[in-house]
């Protein structure tokens, strides 16, 4: 490896421009003649929307327009469209109500928008917003999934009835009657997957800027995948033709999957750029971030695992009812699907499973892929179930799950999943170690005679990165290829640009994807730029979710450099005068082999543009694209255990220790891998001792900003002691997994199996607050 | 609009704002010195932390107003031309962000924190002390280290003078 080659902690490139306050932020961004908008917003769950009187608003200081859901409708703006088609076990297409970006006569969840007022100054569109009076007819709403596919329940959409979405299933249901019909004991669980909020620290911001002469806009948004949200914009939404349309994401301050899709702000803020003639701009505040970004996970699930008697698993049967909010987000419906029961398997041989998932609506805010994104209610599922197991049949945990780890791949899931690698032993092994499992009884023994409750809990987490081979997930239902591209430009200098359609809101792309040339050529990364976020640089892309940058998107890079080195080789041995076959890259410098012969890549660049001595019949220039679409998902896999101390009078929890041991196949630059670890940890943590987006029974958002919201702080969490196991993915040239999602899918089952370990009683749901872990110790569960 | 008058990494500013108007938005919006950021509106997250007259303050929670005749200093005003304070250092040595949308908040905050501690920081006082500023990408274990370091360094530099 090179000092800044694969496998080198290099300092992040991108960071000098954070630390010193010159990072670029949409709401950064200002343009000549910006204005402002602000939304109304319904204060109702469930209300019909009666009439708008926006007289008083348009009298008021700074206002230019007042914009509503009937003329966004009249203008025939599209509707808000989900991307991806699932059938029900009865064969029906998933059945979905209409979303315009402006509710024109019915409102489902509070916050949405009603109408949008066009100001001088933020603060004007404010004042204005206030004023804008609507009238609601309110309905009864149904705050939770029990409430919503209960008998008789209000509904939302008359296209869903019952309020049901989808009922679908996977797996060989009489295979798995016939396991539990065998079985010589049966573990069976009610779960809940609490609903989270993603919140990233920068708020959805959006600017929108009409050229009355070209016909053109631009759309500078938070978006983790600019050129889907193009797609969306001007296929599905009737904005403008894509070539019209230029989307920019410069520096965007985090996602989670919340950046992900398309929100309707993005929709009318570029509609009212139009309509009146100035660039627009919409920031979120976040209370507007809990009541419109997207939530995650919110499942309620039933479990029951048949064994053997040698405690072998013999089948698994999950009934899941996944909540949606009130409308089809982008992504929605593939997450408890194709994300969530397709891991079910685990690290485990499970002969048969069997996995029902009803989708509802309810008046809540739509709730889509969040960290993880259905790999995380499958972990947590499946790693509290094992702990169950072992407890209710009395094995040491860590001994039930390696007696059913798979042990040899390829390994093909009943649900799916081709495994392509992996040795989950040695993960456990590490983690093991780290944690010095061996020793706990006695420090549990000596916690206790100090009054303390000690608890372990292990979480043997497996996901299904690099999303995904596109033929795969079109046959699944989904409406785009999962390809990603990249652009490698060697200017007539010899410095190196690559275009890629991933998309970096923290993940440190501009370092990692220069040290993979820096790694090919050896030239120094600071001779490297990567450029990224903007439909009218980068050729096409499908952004970055799903742990899929490196693994999808740096295949790509790999696969247009490998163009890139074969006709700079051609040039170099013309040059030379030698053999292409002779010809290798060391340092910079193209070397023909046992000769002391070499012209460095900037001579090599510079004949390519020159164009004055290319071998007949090359095209001049130097500059290669590649579209790499994946041949499996990638499978990071790994070990998690939580050692804790639970305090018997409060109910507090304190951490002891926490190991992560992790395979995610080749590591490019460890520091940012850990990084990504530490703040995956640090999400699933929080779902598990913390976090929890609550309703009321009327459907009004209790947790609507950081007053209420638990989100983790500093003095929450512990330090973390990582470590890594190895097992080359086989399916990328460059060996790698993905690791962005890890900790948050893996964490929370560790948690809660540690807690409930500590306090000897199982019944506890997430999050562990001080006030239910008191009641589970004392007896009065809640 | 009432003019105010203040000090802002060392120059002298005369702004016309609403009374309304928040500390935050003179930076962001009247000078352009948008690395200070707004995480939240509740004064939770500490993204707009600014130091005023040498101690941090959530500049999102202080009037423009409240700030006349006072010395602000912004994450722009920290560096010594190119050479980062040792806390800007401190954070991209040891990987302390990611996004970089909380970062420059942390950074104020931590020093501050340096500054009220001295050399008697440990990893349990800085995760205490951190617990006004929010961070959704590192888990904070990357900025603790940060910290501690970077009191080492300040201490150095410190001596130094």
């Amino acid at each position: 490896m090179g000092v800044e080659g694969i496998g080198a902690s290099v300092k992040r490139k991108e960071d000098r421009r954070f630390i010193t306050g010159k990072g670029r932020y949409v709401d950064d961004i200002k343009l000549v003649g910006l204005i402002h908008a602000h939304f109304t917003r319904s204060p109702h769950a469930h209300a019909k929307v009666k009439g708008i009187d926006s007289s008083e608003a348009m009298k008021m200081p700074g206002v230019v327009a007042v914009l509503t859901g009937q003329q966004i409708v009249d203008d025939k703006v599209g509707n808000l469209i989900c991307g991806w088609a699932i059938t029900s076990k009865d064969g029906s297409p998933m059945k979905m109500g209409a979303w315009p970006a402006m509710a024109p006569e019915t409102v489902r969840f509070v916050g949405q928008a009603v109408a949008v007022v066009i100001a001088e100054t933020k603060n004007q569109a404010k004042d204005a917003a206030e004023a804008v009076v609507v009238d609601y007819e309110e309905l009864e709403a149904v705050p939770d999934i029990r409430a919503a596919i209960k008998r008789g329940a209000p509904q939302l959409h008359p296209e869903a009835p019952g309020n049901v979405v989808y009922d679908w299933h996977i797996g060989d249901e009489a295979a798995v009657k016939g396991a539990f019909a065998k079985a010589a004991n049966v573990v069976e669980m009610d779960l809940t997957n609490n609903r989270l909020a993603p919140n990233p620290m920068e708020p959805r911001s959006a600017i929108a800027d009409y050229d009355t002469a070209e016909e053109h806009y631009t759309l500078y948004t938070t978006s983790q995948n600019p050129h889907v949200a193009r797609l969306v914009l001007s296929a599905f939404y009737n904005i403008a033709p894509e070539h019209k349309l230029r989307v920019i994401a410069p520096d965007v301050g985090g996602g989670f999957g919340s950046k992900i899709y398309i929100y309707p702000e993005e929709m009318v803020a570029l509609w009212a750029s139009k309509k009146v003639g100035r660039p627009v701009k919409w920031t979120s505040d976040r209370t507007e971030a809990f009541l419109t970004d997207h939530h995650g996970r919110d499942h309620i699930s039933k479990a029951e695992m048949a064994f053997d008697k040698d405690n072998k698993i013999l089948g698994l049967r999950v009934k899941t009812h996944a909540n949606f909010g009130a409308y089809m987000s982008l992504f929605s419906s593939a997450v408890p699907t194709y994300l969530y029961a397709t891991l079910l398997s685990g690290q485990y041989m499970i002969p048969a499973i069997y996995a029902e998932v009803m989708g509802v609506y309810t008046n809540t805010t739509p709730v889509d892929a969040y960290r993880g994104a259905g790999r995380p209610e499958a972990s947590y599922l499946l790693e509290r179930m094992m702990e169950t197991a072992a407890r209710q049949l009395k094995v040491d945990p860590t001994e039930l799950r390696r007696k059913n780890f798979i042990t040899t791949f390829p390994y093909q899931t009943p649900v799916i999943m081709a495994y392509d690698i992996g040795d989950f032993g040695a993960s456990l092994d590490a983690a093991m170690k780290a944690i010095d499992y061996a020793g706990f009884a006695g420090r549990k023994a000596k916690a206790k005679s100090e009054g303390k409750l000690r608890g372990i809990g292990v979480s043997c987490y497996i996901e299904a990165c690099g999303i995904a081979p596109s033929k795969a997930v079109g046959s699944l239902g989904a409406g785009v290829g999962l390809w990603e591209s990249a652009e490698v430009r060697v200017n007539p200098v010899g410095t190196i640009e690559i275009l890629t359609g991933s998309h970096s809101h923290g993940q440190g792309h501009e370092t990692t994807f220069a040290q993979l040339i820096s790694e090919r050529l050896g030239v120094p990364i600071s001779q490297v730029q990567i450029i990224h976020g903007d439909t009218d640089k980068v050729q096409f892309g499908m952004g970055t979710y799903g742990s899929r940058s490196l693994a999808v998107g740096g295949t790509a890079i790999i696969k247009a450099m490998e163009k890139v080195e074969a006709k700079a080789k051609k040039i170099a041995a013309h040059a030379l005068e030698a053999s292409e076959g002779d010809i290798v890259i060391e340092n910079g410098e193209f070397k023909v082999a046992g000769t002391d012969k070499s012209i460095a890549l900037p001579m090599v660049a510079l004949a390519a543009y020159t164009a004055h001595n290319l071998p007949d019949g090359m095209e001049p220039g130097l500059k290669e694209t590649a579209f790499y679409d994946p041949t499996n998902f990638t499978f990071p896999a790994g070990t998690y255990i939580c050692e804790l101390e639970v305090d018997a009078g409060t109910g507090k929890t304190s951490f002891v220790n926490f190991v992560a041991a992790d395979d995610f196949g080749r590591l490019i630059n460890p520091m940012i891998v850990e990084g990504q670890v530490h703040g995956g940890l640090a999400q699933g943590i929080g779902q598990a001792l913390l976090e929890h987006a609550v309703y009321d029974t009327n459907g009004q958002p209790v947790t609507a900003s950081f007053m209420d919201y638990a989100m983790p702080r500093a003095d929450d969490l512990p330090s973390f002691q990582l470590s890594h196991t190895t097992t080359l993915c086989p399916g990328n040239p460059l060996g790698v997994k993905g690791c962005g999602e890890a900790g948050a899918i893996g964490a929370s089952a560790a948690v809660i199996n540690a807690i409930t370990d500590a306090i000897d009683n199982n019944k506890l749901e997430m999050p562990a607050t001080p006030n239910r872990v008191w009641h589970a110790i004392h007896g009065k569960a809640r | 609009m009432p003019t105010v008058d203040l000090t802002i990494n060392g120059k002298a500013v005369s702004v016309d704002v609403e009374d309304r108007t928040l500390l935050v938005h003179v930076l962001r919006e009247n000078l352009n010195l948008t690395g200070t950021h707004v995480g939240c509106d509740t004064s939770q997250c500490g993204a707009c932390v600014v130091h005023v007259d040498g101690r941090a303050v959530k500049s999102c929670t202080m009037l423009a107003g409240q700030a006349a005749g006072c010395d602000v200093t912004t994450i722009e005003g920290i560096a010594n031309g190119d050479e980062l304070h040792p806390m800007q250092a401190a954070f991209r040595d040891n990987h302390g962000l990611q996004c970089g949308y909380c970062t420059p908040g942390m950074i104020m905050s931590s020093i501050d924190i340096v500054n009220r501690y001295g050399g008697k920081l440990d990893e349990t006082t800085v995760r205490h002390e951190l617990e006004g500023n929010i961070c959704r990408c590192t888990g904070y274990h990357n900025i603790v280290k940060s910290v501690l370091d970077a009191a080492g360094r300040m201490k150095v530099s410190q001596a130094a003078e």
